[in-house]
């Protein structure tokens, strides 16, 4: 339980890896199992679906997309759902290669690659500093290739459309180096003809302009709170789970900001603790980790001193060791002690020291100096 | 050897061009062919014209902002110097995508450079001009090492009578000096509205596109000075009108597909922002991320509306450039954009409260 909402990504991506599992909707989290396959059963932001629909009416030219939005928004939902309705239900077979591929340097390296007969996919965090490599290596093998016209004979489900191009999906592009970027440039252009690009990532300004201006934007917003409680609905109909008042969908929904994937399993594990049943009084189940952090943040607030500091080392450490992300943690932290303060002038130092000791983090590479750095920090402005 | 392998690639890549125009990308389709098409670099295409005559060629460094038609020149240029046949064997094409490390150069770059050109045949001969020369495209040259580039230097001397290299690059300064120096550089300048127009304008007619009358401004207002952002941009709009009736395509669509964010949104932090009160500019700088604007498009639509509105005094337009670049900066570090930009509106909320 502890792990689950910051692993929700990790999960994500086994459960992708597992369709067929999930089709047959055994032992899958309502996540995966309620997650919507076509483009007509996308709940949210019609507009949106309306969009990617008159895209797949004429897929032949289908431009390269660059989905943005924030987290458990429905980015990658909508872009399995648009290639479904190019491709068929094909697009859901998924298998796993390992492929290797060899740096300049002689080192080896291994990448887990999904693939579908129609598209493929890769996480660049997944290979660290060497992502330009596979993107020159893989990439341009895929791209290289011409789709062989194997569609006319199964012709039937597709259409009769003969797509002579791949789709490859690269998820959290935004944590691509720039040179992974600006290989992508070229490639992108030419080779056009047999390869069309899907990014999503959560943040755009750290993707390079060339590759902004040579794809398709597609803003994915979070559902608002009534479309996400809606959803929880519908998913608690399905499963019989009996609640007893809507408010507390309600609740749920706020806690998770628009988070649609974090309302689901808060939901599920929810209804599971308290027997499919749901009241009004039913507590929420926040994560262990955010209340950690709740706690820090008022340890950090009330007792500022050395002392106190060194706790909060062995908290942090504490949180890091259980994998929570430092850029997570910050950001929680900052959100935290912002509710807490009452000063305006604290309030905004809080936020720039935030802004401050976050961009350190992603320079740097040894988390806690940088987070403890902004705790003492912290201490410091609050106490003038 | 390696230089085979590349050559193999570009044969299966020019034969679809027959007939594969429908599923290209317009920005493919409507590259320039001949230099005169090259829309507003007419310093460089002059230039270049005239050594369409004299068969001379200096070594050559683009740089420029994206869209502006670097590549696009050199390679209309290559195609009226030797005609589609010769192109194979005169020119080599290395960009990013190509692994292009020390090693490379030493290797693929240097054995072709030191190639003897091959003799063209008489039909080339008499259509094009057929310098007897090669010519070495280093596109994105700005992505090379330092070291790669450093390996550069001798070969590009050595070989100057069989071999000219072109560098295309969006920054210049990542060149090194030693480079930079052996070539005749060219500045390529963001396109000024009125050409834009008239080659976007061009695109649309011959797409027969339909079109509300201040659409074409607004989508080169929206890509500034990027033809290929707003050739993009005109055929994804169309694309998503296409089967509407009529398919008309309007500001609006513009404005949705080019991820700006509309003015009445930017209107209202700005108002946020001006009463100073921190809880509800939280409330709003959350919205704004929940809907999914990117950060750096906000921040760069409150960079243009505080510098152009006419309300705020020289100090306080000073400052808030000050905050608006380091919020840039750190997003471009690729800080968290929901802290950035809060940051960004607290601070500016702190200089109305300073009285500014």
């Amino acid at each position: 339980m502890t792990s689950i909402f910051y692993k929700d990504e990790v999960l994500l991506r086994e459960f992708n890896t597992n369709w067929k599992a999930q089709l047959t909707g055994k032992m899958s989290l309502w996540v995966d199992k309620y997650r919507p396959k076509s483009l007509d059963a996308l709940t949210h932001t019609p507009r949106l679906t309306h969009l990617l629909k008159s895209l797949s009416v004429e897929p032949r030219d289908l431009p390269h997309l660059l989905f943005y939005g924030p987290n458990g928004a429905g980015k990658k939902t909508r872009c399995m759902a648009l290639l479904q309705s190019i491709f068929g239900s094909g697009v859901y077979k998924l298998k796993i290669d390992v492929r290797q591929f060899t740096t300049p340097s002689n080192r080896k390296l291994e990448l887990n690659v999904v693939s579908s007969p129609y598209h493929l996919e890769i996480t660049p965090s997944d290979m660290g500093n060497n992502d330009r490599i596979v993107i020159q290596e893989l990439l341009k093998e895929v791209a290289q290739m011409e789709q062989v016209d194997f569609q006319t004979a199964s012709g039937a489900e597709t259409g009769g459309l003969a797509h002579r191009y791949k789709c490859v999906i690269i998820n959290e592009a935004d944590s691509l180096t720039r040179d992974a970027q600006a290989a992508l440039r070229r490639t992108m252009e030419k080779y056009s003809r047999n390869i069309r690009f899907i990014m999503l990532c959560e943040s755009m300004s750290s993707m390079i302009a060339p590759i902004k201006s040579r794809c398709l934007l597609v803003r994915t917003p979070a559902p608002t709170t009534q479309e996400t409680a809606d959803a929880l609905v519908k998913v608690g109909g399905q499963e019989k789970v009996t609640v007893e008042d809507e408010a507390i969908l309600n609740t749920i929904a706020e806690s998770c900001d628009g988070n649609l994937r974090k309302a689901l399993l808060t939901f599920e594990s929810m209804a599971l603790n308290n027997e499919m049943c749901l009241k009004s009084s039913t507590a929420l189940i926040r994560a262990d980790w955010v209340v950690v952090i709740l706690k820090m943040a008022n340890r950090i607030l009330k007792d500022r001193s050395v002392s106190s500091l060194v706790e909060c080392r062995a908290t942090l450490y504490d949180l890091l060791a259980h994998c929570i992300p430092a850029k997570v943690i910050i950001q929680e932290l900052a959100f935290a002690l912002l509710d807490a303060i009452h000063n305006d002038n604290h309030k905004i130092a809080v936020v720039q020291w935030a802004s401050v000791f976050d961009e350190r983090l992603r320079l740097g590479n040894k988390p806690i100096y940088h987070l403890e750095g902004f705790i003492a920090r912290v201490m410091c402005e609050v106490d003038g | 050897m390696s230089s085979e392998g590349f050559f193999a690639k570009r044969q299966k890549l020019s034969q679809p061009e027959n007939h594969g125009d429908d599923s290209k990308p317009w920005v493919e389709k409507y590259r320039p062919k001949k230099l005169e098409d090259v829309t507003a670099q007419d310093h460089a295409v002059n230039v270049l014209k005239k050594t369409l005559q004299s068969a001379n060629l200096p070594h050559m460094l683009f740089y420029g902002p994206p869209g502006t038609g670097k590549t696009s020149t050199i390679l209309a240029l290559t195609k009226e110097l030797y005609g589609p046949a010769l192109m194979k064997s005169r020119v080599l094409e290395l960009n990013a995508s190509d692994e292009r490390g020390i090693a490379i150069v030493r290797d693929k770059i240097k054995s072709f450079a030191r190639l003897t050109v091959s003799k063209p045949s008489q039909n080339d001969r008499e259509k094009y001009p057929c310098p007897p020369y090669k010519i070495i495209i280093l596109d994105e040259a700005d992505s090379m090492t330092a070291d790669a580039q450093s390996a550069l230097r001798r070969t590009m001397e050595n070989y100057s009578n069989v071999t000219r290299f072109c560098l295309i690059c969006n920054y210049v300064t990542r060149i090194i000096d030693p480079l930079a120096s052996r070539c005749s550089k060219f500045r390529f300048k963001p396109l000024d509205s009125s050409n834009a127009l008239s080659r976007v304008q061009y695109v649309a007619k011959e797409e027969r596109l339909q079109y509300d009358e201040h659409v074409l401004e607004k989508i080169l207002d929206v890509s500034q000075g990027d033809l290929r952002r707003a050739i993009m941009l005109l055929q994804s709009t169309s694309k998503i009108v296409k089967h509407l009736d009529p398919p008309q395509i309007t500001a609006l669509t513009v404005d949705e597909l080019a991820g700006t964010v509309p003015t009445e949104l930017l209107n209202e932090l700005v108002a946020k922002i001006a009463t100073a009160n921190l809880e509800t500019i939280k409330i709003n700088v959350r919205e704004m991320i929940k809907s999914g604007w990117s950060g750096a498009s906000v921040v760069n639509q409150l960079h243009h509306y505080y510098i152009n509105s006419d309300q705020y005094s020289t100090a306080f337009k000073n400052k808030a450039s000050w905050l608006i670049f380091d919020a840039d900066s750190k997003l471009t570090n690729g800080s968290n954009e929901h802290i950035q930009l809060l940051n960004l509106a607290m601070k500016l909320a702190d200089l109305y409260r300073k009285g500014l």
